[in-house]
């Protein structure tokens, strides 16, 4: 990987990374922080048999959800597939494959993944559908389920400012899931709202060093989309 | 009389205690908020990265980088901080939450709790439930106590997939408060004029004394 981690836009953030196959591990929250500037990029590449890793799969026609759409993932790891008819259709037709993690152990899996652990012990799922089929250890005499880190061929990550060196700051709830992911991928590529250059970013302020990113752009945004606009009373 | 969704939302609010950090689940536990006493301080998390949250917004408010874990636009207070989801899920399986509330298909009398699926019909995922009910101090289950079709969900036993095993502390529903005990279900407050027979027809769930 060069030195030179910036890029103009998504299609050449991408060159060289897309096969069919990959495993990717996603940010976002529901429709949250999610890189949808990368996620339309991987669409137009026609890239199939995908296993994606992300807390939701979009929402119908936007975000991953587009990739359910043209079929291009074989498999998904989540934690939660509401609010999302395709996914939910494609799984009880048998057509997705699907593993529900729970989303602190996902979290957590990915975290792991990334910070050279290769598995952890956690009460999350014991005595659950979760715990079938996995190592369960009494420790002081609770009951714990071995979870396994996850690791992927390509993170694809959203952040509000990054600079040319790769440090990423998030803007409030859209930090979510973004962090963990970016760590766990052997390829971290990042679209930013605000590319700035080396400098102008408060060291103390970083919320994710620059090492683990490979690739940055800026990407193109109109409105952000939201899923539920909630006002008060 | 059997207690309106607004009156379990006010007895359940009443769990909440000044100083407590608490989170509530998607649907009538998130209504829990409107209901907190006066005077009571309680600091509320939302597992995908948000502590200290505060009512819906304006219009003018919105703001698409603020939501919740239903995914609905909130605001943010003085005392708000944000965190990725592995940090937030620390704090919960660490114990660091002294109170969730959560929604439930059943609840059986040793406090197993069934929410996330019910098979063959409905498929949502577990999102946050099962590693709120394993990590966070207290669970308290804000529920009807029937079923559409009158079926009890206080059970013996769960029969749909559970979300966790001896998790359930407290159950608020329609027809009373309960407290989840190692010999059974007590009655902690019924609703008024809501007797134990009434109770004792509605509840597959050994009722003690």
């Amino acid at each position: 990987m060069s030195s030179k981690k910036v890029y103009q836009n998504a299609h050449e953030a991408m060159q060289g990374i897309l096969r069919d196959g990959l495993t990717i591990l996603s940010g976002g929250f529901g429709i949250c922080g999610i890189a949808e500037n990368i996620t339309e990029e991987i669409k137009n590449s026609k890239i199939k048999d995908l296993t994606v890793v992300s807390n939701n799969c979009g929402i119908d026609g936007y975000g991953l959800g587009t990739l359910l759409q043209t079929r291009q993932i074989k498999k998904m790891i989540s934690s939660y597939v509401g609010e999302n008819k395709t996914f939910e259709e494609q799984y009880l037709n048998g057509d997705l494959e699907l593993e529900f993690s729970p989303q602190g152990t996902l979290a957590e899996r990915c975290r792991a993944g990334g910070a050279g652990i290769p598995a952890f012990y956690t009460k999350t799922g014991v005595g659950t559908v979760i715990a079938d089929g996995k190592e369960t250890k009494v420790i002081d005499g609770v009951e714990y389920i071995m979870e396994k880190a996850i690791k992927g061929d390509l993170s694809i990550i959203k952040a509000w400012k990054g600079d040319h060196s790769g440090n990423l700051i998030f803007r409030k709830a859209a930090r979510n899931f973004n962090p963990p992911m970016a760590k766990a991928g052997n390829i971290c590529v990042v679209e930013v709202e605000h590319l700035v250059k080396i400098g102008d970013l408060d060291p103390d302020h970083i919320h994710l060093p620059g090492i683990y990113v490979d690739r940055i752009f800026e990407g193109t945004y109109t409105e952000k989309k939201i899923e539920f606009v909630t006002l008060t009373e | 009389m059997p207690w309106t969704r607004e009156e379990m939302c006010s007895i359940a609010a009443m769990e909440l205690k000044d100083g407590y950090y608490c989170n509530l689940g998607i649907g009538m536990p998130t209504k829990v908020a409107n209901y907190i006493p006066e005077g009571v301080n309680v600091t509320l998390q939302s597992e995908n990265g948000m502590l200290g949250m505060g009512p819906f917004p304006k219009k003018n408010q919105v703001d698409a980088d603020i939501i919740n874990a239903g995914k609905q636009t909130i605001t943010e207070l003085p005392e708000t901080s944000y965190f990725d989801s592995s940090d937030s899920f620390a704090m919960i399986r660490g114990g660091h939450i002294d109170l969730s509330i959560l929604g439930a298909l059943q609840v059986s009398e040793e406090g197993d709790l069934a929410n996330w699926m019910i098979p063959g019909k409905m498929v949502k995922g577990m999102g946050g439930a099962m590693d709120l009910v394993a990590g966070v101090k207290k669970v308290l289950i804000l529920m009807e106590h029937n079923a559409k079709d009158g079926q009890p969900k206080l059970l013996k036993k769960c029969t749909l997939p559970l979300t966790g095993k001896s998790v359930v502390n407290t159950v608020i529903t329609d027809l009373g408060k309960f407290d989840i005990l190692p010999n059974g279900v007590k009655i902690n407050q019924a609703a008024p004029n809501v007797g134990i027979e009434e109770i004792r027809s509605r509840t597959e769930a050994t009722i003690i004394d």
